[in-house]
């Protein structure tokens, strides 16, 4: 027992370290690639026209006139304390831009997770199971285009299409005008607030502003997630398992839907946990097209404004996300696959 | 190999149909009493007047916050008095002395007084934020300024300048953003640490415009809401929002559909196609931006004044503005945009390829030279260089293009580590001297000047040209000012380490029920609140 106990702490101890090692390689890199872009942080607040004391008297208060490595412990130190600093951009505290625009990315990156999985893995197995046949024709096209088709010229063709000609989703941005400040924030998920309000027209127009982003977003994803599972689902269908079960006369259907899919589980959530990952860090390209004010968009803004601060509040937050997917996999890994729950 | 069915396959499919079946129609309009403009706001870091320099939130706080005096709506090019009724200035050219309005109101009930003018102009200069060097170039500074700025009786404010400047330099400074009048007392109980209300009016207003700041979401929107006591009467549009929509392909789509009532970032081949359409209009008027080369005197072929010449005659003006700026930029080659006060339609130079190799030639550069040609990557900058870099290679100088983010090359040029670059320059306020002050003020070429000016950026010693701007500056005499001004853009035109190229026009597409769009000629003069629908 004592030594179950003591195995525990040890992994947690481990854990931890990982995590506290991977946050200071983060800021290490970040700070590094802010103070060594070709972009003056000071006219990035000040502007090209300000006078020379001005400059000067904002250079030291951005402590610019310390040795880098002084700059990067008092840095390390301020946010030892939860102290992440002020965005030059939209003078607020990173910490409250975080809150507010990360919400955004997730209400699209989990409806583009959504779409890419729920259409994604049938259509990988349907791909797998019909191998050379159409329909693998159709889905190896469409994960071609998903992949090479860019997301800029996809955003605004939809937006053509949808949104201009058919009139069937909403147009870029979160919400129309009339609907601004109707809901109360509680997530910053706009849908859910308007849920949670009993606002349904609201819920409506922002569903609508949501849904062709996440389905572009979705199918770019449905890309990757397909092809990775008609990769594994190949594998696995030339298992002598699958033969034995079809001589025992089970049904295809079952076969292939019950017995393969259920063996790709555990590299299936690897896929997916990237995937949402990936989604989570923000997509610039669409947030752009779209309007829509995320994680992706802020962090492309403060890179090119030179706002560190909110540069590496940001890094940190996607370095949260992918240490907490990482965390979460795990977890699923052992609810799928009895062996990796027997060895914990 | 394992296979499903045909009726397998299908049912698959059929689970998937759902994605093409969400079909909401949506009508599309914005409301009847509000504006919404879509444009790119990502330059906005702050609305606090005292230190706001970006042209979106100028725009912003013009509308939000009164000035002391204004060129307003009805007639953009007639100085005529904002918070300020009247204005006297002693023979000495030194005091000015304004009286207030009665009976103005801000928006949280307070009166506005002399002492809220005098304290919106103490705090400029106190916390000498990027706008302050606006009014620190009249002697003041954070130990004299409250005397020299002071409200002499509830309704009298008193300037006294340090040095005799030209009166209408004076009065044109209390039209800019750093003579918008902030309510003190609002402003004071929400003051930190000593800061004047800085860090709280970046993001709220303490105004007696005709708006008021509702919310500023970055990246997302501002919105504005009418002051219905407004002293020119409430404005005739309740709410104004400036949605940030940087992608101009989007703009063109929510314009056409009606979800916004304005677009300010379309290219020409976004304006094109929608020229005809009946619910669109579009309106261009001019601006007031230079577009221009700046040379380094530092690579030495720029330092000979012929060279100078010759590059200005290797620049094709007339395709270019006739071509790819069409509509959007004529050619215009002196450093005050026509519009200002002292402006001349001086434009020497066109493209003379055999006349600039005569020039290199007796230079000693026959064969040419290389030269390195910073530019940013935001329309129109790239096109310009490559423009530039063609016709320069007729005359044998052979340019390289450097394309970098808007901040790099200006960093580049603030450094005086650039060669060549094209750049454009905003005026900060409706005075000559604002542009005179920055491209002809190069008596210290140091590396430790006072400010960066540009002859300082272009290593151009002029220190007679200089004085002779001051002099200017300073002269009381309106038709002579007028007159140096216009002598003083010859002498840098011809010499100069600029190639003057463009000025711009703005062109603004609206849906065709918006009337009274005002035409300003930049970001002090965009007012909303002429702005109706029918």
């Amino acid at each position: 027992m004592a030594r179950r106990v003591a195995a525990s702490l040890r992994r947690l101890g481990a854990l931890l370290f990982s995590v506290v090692l991977t946050f200071l390689g983060l800021t290490c890199v970040t700070f590094a690639i802010g103070r060594f872009m070709p972009i003056d942080p000071v006219i990035a607040i000040v502007g090209d026209k300000a006078s020379q004391e001005t400059y000067d008297r904002v250079y030291r208060e951005l402590g610019l006139h310390e040795p880098v490595i002084v700059q990067y412990g008092n840095y390390l130190a301020r946010i030892a304390q939860g102290e992440f600093g002020n965005s030059v951009m939209t003078a607020r505290p990173v910490l409250e831009d975080l809150v507010r625009v990360f919400p955004a990315t997730i209400e699209l990156a989990a409806l583009a997770l959504v779409i890419g999985v729920v259409f994604g893995i049938p259509a990988g197995v349907i791909a797998a199971t019909n191998r050379g046949r159409w329909p693998d024709q159709v889905m190896r096209f469409l994960s071609l285009v998903g992949y090479s088709m860019p997301v800029f010229w996809l955003g605004l063709v939809g937006l053509l299409l949808f949104y201009a000609k058919l009139g069937w989703v909403e147009g870029p941005g979160r919400l129309d005008v009339m609907y601004d400040d109707i809901v109360a924030p509680v997530t910053g998920m706009l849908t859910i607030d308007a849920l949670l309000a009993g606002e349904d027209e609201v819920f409506a127009n922002a569903l609508g502003h949501l849904v062709l982003p996440a389905s572009i977003l979705g199918f770019l994803s449905l890309a990757y997630v397909a092809r990775m599972t008609r990769s594994f689902m190949l594998e696995q269908l030339e298992q002598e398992y699958i033969l034995a079960a079809l001589a025992k006369g089970l049904s295809p259907w079952r076969v292939v839907w019950v017995h393969a899919l259920g063996n790709i589980w555990v590299q299936l959530v690897t896929v997916i946990a990237l995937t949402f990952g990936s989604l989570l860090e923000g997509a610039v390209l669409t947030e752009t097209v779209f309007a829509w004010p995320g994680l992706g968009l802020y962090m492309k803004n403060s890179l090119f404004a030179a706002d560190l601060n909110a540069v590496l509040g940001g890094t940190l937050l996607i370095g949260a996300i992918y240490i907490l997917l990482n965390m979460l996999s795990d977890l699923v890994y052992a609810l799928v696959d009895p062996r990796a729950r027997d060895q914990g | 190999m394992l296979k499903l069915s045909r009726r397998q396959t299908l049912a698959a499919f059929t689970a998937m149909a759902p994605l093409a079946s969400w079909s909401p129609a949506v009508e599309a309009a914005t409301p009847r009493d509000a504006l919404v403009v879509a444009k790119a706001i990502d330059d906005t870091i702050t609305l606090d007047p005292g230190e706001c320099y970006e042209l979106t939130g100028i725009e912003v706080c013009t509308n939000l916050y009164d000035r002391i005096l204004r060129y307003e709506a009805d007639d953009l090019t007639k100085m005529v008095g904002g918070v300020a009724e009247s204005w006297t200035v002693e023979t000495d050219g030194k005091t000015y002395t304004f009286k207030i309005r009665a009976g103005q109101k801000f928006m949280s009930g307070n009166p506005v007084t002399a002492e809220d003018c005098a304290w919106s102009l103490q705090r400029v200069v106190i916390m000498n934020k990027t706008s302050g060097f606006l009014l620190t170039q009249f002697g003041w500074n954070k130990d004299n300024v409250k005397e020299l700025v002071k409200a002499t009786s509830p309704d009298t404010l008193t300037l006294v300048v340090q040095e005799a400047f030209a009166p209408t330099l004076v009065l044109n400074m209390m039209t800019s953003i750093v003579a918008s009048v902030v309510d003190k007392k609002t402003a004071l109980a929400n003051e930190k640490a000593g800061d004047f209300g800085n860090s709280w009016l970046k993001t709220n207003s303490a105004s007696s415009g005709a708006y008021r700041l509702v919310a500023w979401r970055p990246n997302e929107s501002i919105t504005l809401e009418a002051n219905p006591n407004f002293r020119l009467g409430a404005p005739k549009l309740k709410r104004v929002i400036l949605r940030h929509v940087p992608e101009p392909g989007s703009q063109r789509l929510l314009l056409e559909k009606g979800d916004i009532d304005v677009a300010r970032g379309l290219t020409p081949d976004q304006l094109t196609p929608i020229a005809g359409a009946k619910d669109i209009r579009i309106e261009s008027f001019p601006g007031v931006n230079n577009f221009y080369a700046i040379m380094n005197l530092k690579h030495g072929p720029f330092a000979d004044v012929r060279v100078r010449r010759a590059v200005k005659m290797l620049v094709d003006y007339q395709a270019m503005a006739n071509t790819f700026l069409k509509d959007r930029f004529f050619v215009h080659q002196t450093f005050l945009p026509i519009g200002f006060f002292g402006a001349t339609p001086y434009n020497p130079f066109k493209l003379d390829v055999e006349g600039a190799k005569k020039l290199l030639a007796e230079a000693g550069f026959p064969n040419g030279f290389e030269v390195k040609l910073s530019a940013n990557t935001n329309n129109p900058f790239p096109q310009i260089a490559q423009a530039i870099q063609a016709t320069m290679a007729l005359g044998g100088i052979k340019v390289t293009i450097a394309s970098g983010d808007a901040r790099q090359v200006i960093g580049e040029i603030r450094g005086r580590t650039f060669q060549m670059a094209v750049i454009s320059w905003a005026p900060d306020y409706f005075d000559p001297h604002t542009n005179a002050d920055f491209f002809v003020q190069g008596a210290d070429i140091s590396d430790t000047p006072k400010s960066r000016t540009g002859p300082w950026r272009a290593s151009w010693l002029i220190p007679e040209l200089t004085a002779e701007m001051k002099r200017a500056a300073q002269e009381l005499d309106g038709k002579k000012r007028e007159q140096m001004y216009i002598e003083l853009q010859k002498k840098v035109t011809d010499d100069g380490p600029y190639v003057w190229m463009f000025q711009n026009n703005w062109v603004i597409a609206m849906r065709s029920n918006l009337r009274g769009y005002p035409k300003g000629l930049f970001e002090d003069q965009f007012f909303y609140r002429t702005i109706s629908k029918t």
